[in-house]
């Protein structure tokens, strides 16, 4: 297409002509910030907000501090933070494997094994924790004899159910059958979105079908599997203060025992607050650690 | 080497190949030009085994690709896991590149030989750091894919395609995803193998690229091979209307 003509603009050469506006010539280094009259609102707004807080903790005696001291590292809490701690680690562990499992069944090639996972999915996620929680703690009623052994076959082992059940074993049962479909969607989510290219790839080069999950599809699926088990993990956390329902003293239950004898309610509920604040930050600042680890390359 | 026997391809209601027939000798340069949609990417996804063929067979030097007799003489296709090692035979070079995203680029390089093949490390990253110097990337080798230029994550593809050590170099539109200006550094390496007597299958629409460097050129349409021969006679005489369709309209746009 030819640009030639009367009307053409003027070829422009760099260096040869500056823009100018109105004969002033213009230029970006001499420019301020836009003046931003909502950001000093902002600011007012917040400084408010927290001066209200503020005032309130220090005002208020109902809160008593003091007692939120005295109990904060007090023995009981801190044995009732461990159990919350040991639970949250234990049912992560068991849940995510089972969920892995799981995911790795719906994605299986044999039709049985499919149906299997995905009546496991709809029913451990459709029946709410506390639920489960009782559940299990009542299943010697329903089942007095725990075996193992070959379906309608012989049986290698057998445990009495009221032995084997205790609030401990019923709150990790519980507590991970509850997170394994969770686990199990956000596992296959992750898989599913690495590119069909990388798996190609691979396969291209003959890579094992071992190697191709280990090495290619499982690292570049934890990257996107991270973030969304990281609120997994952390709602597991929470979950775990339900467990004071079978008579366990989790961080949440402990704080129980000891209002229910000292009437200081608010104030060992700040106390466990302030804890399961504490422990939520830690599993945060773990989870940008390890997303920052798995982006490498992206 | 490669043999390729009234191959038929189908993607649901569309007939992607329809009985093609394509030879290769050991050496030579097969470059397959077409329209958009002629069933060139395909046919070497096909060889590859990448898409399962519905009709007719590939074979490399003899062997059945993606099929077995078995001993009641019924043909039967192979699991993956027994298509890997006919698939390490070929090298293949992908229009979108497809690097390892997480790897370094030396790791992309080296990765397959290992696992695949069992070398030991030391030797496999002597060998990467080798092939990348000879595609010009010797200084970026532990770089990410994605810290590269389109040209170079092509110019890693194929170095990495070569550490496998393949009988049979297949190229998917290697080009085709490139900026204009980054085309030429991935032609030279190509055409630098192609002058060591690599035997190499070729997708491509660099129709100068075919004419320099082809031993032999094919012209896909519809699914089928319409025509082929050696380049001055494709290029200078082409026999089908087709062939003339499509020549021209490439003149005309370029």
């Amino acid at each position: 297409m030819s640009v030639q003509g009367p009307e053409s603009p003027a070829r422009s050469v760099v260096g040869a002509t500056r823009a100018t506006d109105g004969g002033t010539t213009v230029d970006a280094r001499d420019s301020r910030p836009e003046r931003r009259p909502l950001l000093w609102l902002a600011w007012v707004v917040l400084v408010l907000l927290v001066a209200q807080v503020v005032a309130f903790v220090l005002r208020s005696d109902r809160l008593e501090l003091s007692v939120v001291g005295e109990y904060l590292f007090a023995e009981p809490i801190l044995d009732g933070l461990v159990t919350t701690v040991v639970l949250t680690a234990v049912a992560t562990v068991l849940g995510t494997a089972l969920g892995a499992l799981v995911c790795l069944a719906r994605l299986s090639s044999l039709a049985p094994v499919r149906y299997l996972a995905t009546a496991w999915i709809a029913v451990f996620r459709s029946v709410p924790p506390l639920v489960q929680l009782l559940f299990w703690f009542n299943l010697a009623y329903l089942v007095p004899v725990l075996s193992i052994g070959i379906p309608f076959g012989p049986s290698f082992g057998e445990w009495s159910a009221n032995d084997v059940i205790t609030p401990y074993t019923a709150a990790v049962v519980g507590l991970s059958l509850y997170n394994s479909p969770y686990s199990a969607e956000i596992i296959r989510s992750g898989l599913s979105a690495v590119p069909r290219g990388q798996l190609e790839a691979a396969s291209s080069l003959g890579l094992p079908g071992r190697d191709t999950f280990f090495r290619i599809r499982l690292p570049q699926a934890t990257r996107i599997i991270l973030p969304p088990m990281g609120s997994q993990v952390i709602s597991l956390l929470k979950g775990t203060s339900l467990v004071s329902v079978i008579a366990m003293t989790d961080l949440l239950g402990a704080a129980r025992e000891v209002y229910t004898r000292t009437f200081e309610v608010v104030p060992l509920l700040i106390v466990a607050i302030v804890w399961y604040i504490v422990l939520v930050a830690a599993l945060t600042a773990g989870q940008s650690w390890l997303e920052r680890r798995f982006s490498r390359g992206y | 080497m490669l043999r390729a026997r009234g191959v038929g391809k189908v993607f649901g209601e569309v007939t992607a190949l329809e009985d093609v027939d394509l030879d290769v000798t050991e050496g030579e340069v097969v470059v397959v030009i077409g329209p958009s949609g002629s069933g060139k990417s395909t046919l070497v996804r096909c060889i590859d085994q990448l898409e399962q063929i519905d009709a007719g067979s590939i074979e490399l030097d003899g062997e059945l690709l993606g099929f077995r007799v078995d001993r009641g003489g019924v043909l039967r296709r192979l699991p993956a896991r027994r298509t890997a090692p006919q698939r390490r035979r070929m090298g293949m070079v992908f229009q979108s590149f497809n690097l390892f995203a997480h790897l370094t680029v030396e790791r992309n390089v080296w990765e397959a030989p290992v696992r695949s093949l069992g070398e030991p490390v030391s030797e496999a990253r002597a060998r990467a750091r080798e092939l990348l110097d000879r595609v010009g990337l010797g200084h970026k080798g532990e770089a990410y894919p994605v810290q590269l230029s389109g040209g170079q994550q092509q110019r890693v593809a194929i170095a990495r395609a070569l550490a496998m050590r393949p009988r049979l170099m297949l190229f998917d539109e290697p080009t085709s995803a490139l900026d204009p200006e980054l085309v030429g550094e991935v032609l030279a390496v190509m055409k630098s193998l192609a002058q060591e007597r690599t035997t190499m299958i070729v997708v491509t629409h660099e129709l100068q690229f075919a004419r320099e460097v082809a031993d032999r050129v094919v012209f896909m349409d519809a699914g089928r091979v319409v025509e082929q021969g050696p380049p001055d006679e494709l290029f200078g005489r082409p026999q089908t209307e087709r062939l003339q369709t499509f020549l021209h309209r490439f003149s005309a746009a370029s």
